[in-house]
């Protein structure tokens, strides 16, 4: 661990685990307890996967929807929300398109 | 010799070839399925074609892609090829136009993207540059988004001289003559119907393409109008007349005879359909000074849209003409427009068409 000793899992829908390896739990040892730093440590393992996710700027895409323990991060704390160790962060496409 | 076109759209590309000089072609995919792809470009100034394609991954946000195995396989650079630098608080909406420049620029390609602006890559399309002398201009917070999205959608490089010509909806045309360092508009004479006065810029053109004679006659498909400049955009003119439309979105330009372009008239502007459900082509062989109906073989009864990118030409001696619509059907044309033979059908939405001759 590292950091903040936060260990968290990230849970990933299948369309993205070509992008992380294969799998679609990957496990992060973010440099600090918050969804930013989290989605910071997928980028670094892997950046194309961190592109899917968030924007350059850093903002969580419009369609994708990144829930903490099963709390929708819109109506948290957005990026700065808290994680805690063991914590479980999902990711998910939003019902859009056509 | 193979001709290749590469057919981008809202949920996918294919490519058709053909063996025959463009008689007969057979379609290759879906590639990229359920990514829209609103930008496509064949380099064949490389080693290998690059297929260069600018993507939707649907929720997950644009990207620029390509292959050089003609869609055998894909690549992406991890960072992302073009990524808004971090002082401008931009990112990425969608690419618009992928650009090779000309042969004796190998590497240089040009791409624009939405939010309005401009980028400069000298590695083949696998990471761009943004070009601060457009980002930067005093005008661009005024530019608006037209229905589709604030874009830069058309990159016109001169071959000869370091100018570059860029058209935006909204914004209009601006121009560069120093490499893309300065820019200005160049939109005088250029009408704007939903602006009460004709503005210096702001116009909503659709597409420009140049003339094969001369790279400072270029022509213009505006939202609402047809014009011609032959100062590099110093001035324009109408050349509508005679055309059953004025609207449109796509013109293309023959690459090797002077004065010959063709549009693809629409009823405007609430309807966007071809009159009468006649889905032609107007083509002018002075320049626009005359217009000629075309396309024998495309259909009746077609209430559909032909958009700004999904018409080109090839660089036959005598120009082939592609077409798309967005009902989903592609037609190509080996003699300048006279005829057209159906290439693919019911296929989604047609963005975006280029045609390219393979070794």
């Amino acid at each position: 661990m590292t950091g903040d000793g936060v260990h968290v899992e990230v849970v990933l829908p299948g369309s993205l685990a070509d992008l992380a390896g294969g799998t679609r739990h990957l496990q992060v040892d973010p440099e600090g307890a918050t969804l930013a730093a989290v989605l910071d440590a997928v980028a670094a393992q892997h950046p194309v996967l961190g592109r899917r996710i968030r924007d350059e700027a850093g903002a969580v895409r419009r369609f994708v929807n990144v829930y903490v323990d099963g709390e929708d991060v819109r109506w948290q704390g957005g990026l700065a929300t808290a994680v805690r160790d063991g914590a479980v962060v999902q990711v998910l496409p939003s019902v859009a398109g056509g | 010799m193979t001709d290749l076109l590469a057919i981008g759209t809202r949920k996918g590309l294919w490519l058709a070839r053909s063996d025959d000089d463009r008689r007969t072609w057979t379609l290759d995919g879906p590639h990229l399925l359920a990514q829209e792809v609103a930008a496509v470009s064949v380099d064949t100034r490389r080693a290998v074609p690059r297929v260069l394609a600018g993507v939707q991954y649907g929720h997950w946000g644009p990207s620029v892609t390509w292959s050089d195995d003609l869609g055998g396989s894909w690549q992406e650079t991890d960072h992302g090829a073009i990524r808004f630098p971090e002082d401008t608080g931009a990112a990425l909406g969608r690419v618009w136009q992928l650009r090779p420049d000309t042969a004796d620029r190998p590497d240089l390609v040009w791409a624009g993207c939405e939010p309005q602006s401009l980028w400069r890559s000298t590695d083949g399309g696998c990471s761009f540059t943004l070009v601060r002398g457009l980002w930067d201009h005093p005008h661009r917070p005024t530019w608006e988004p037209g229905a589709g999205g604030g874009a830069v959608h058309t990159v016109l490089p001169d071959p000869a001289t370091d100018r570059v010509t860029v058209a935006m909806s909204t914004g209009g045309v601006y121009a560069s003559d120093d490499g893309a360092t300065g820019w200005a508009p160049r939109n005088k004479g250029i009408s704007a119907v939903f602006l009460p006065e004709p503005p210096e810029y702001g116009q909503c053109v659709h597409k420009v393409a140049v003339d094969a004679g001369d790279p400072a006659r270029m022509y213009a498909q505006n939202h609402f109008g047809v014009f011609r400049t032959d100062d590099g955009g110093g001035s324009w003119v109408s050349i509508a007349d005679g055309l059953p439309a004025d609207f449109g979105f796509p013109i293309a330009a023959s690459p090797t005879a002077p004065g010959t372009a063709w549009v693809v008239p629409l009823v405007a502007d609430v309807q966007r359909v071809p009159p009468d459900g006649r889905l032609r082509v107007h083509r002018t062989r002075d320049a626009g000074g005359s217009w000629t109906e075309v396309g024998a073989g495309l259909p009746d009864g077609a209430w559909t849209a032909v958009l700004r990118d999904a018409f080109c030409t090839d660089d036959h001696e005598r120009t082939g003409l592609y077409l798309g619509t967005r009902d989903g059907c592609v037609y190509a044309s080996a003699d300048e427009g006279e005829t057209f033979t159906l290439v693919a059908e019911h296929l989604p939405d047609v963005l975006v068409v280029r045609a390219a001759r393979l070794p």
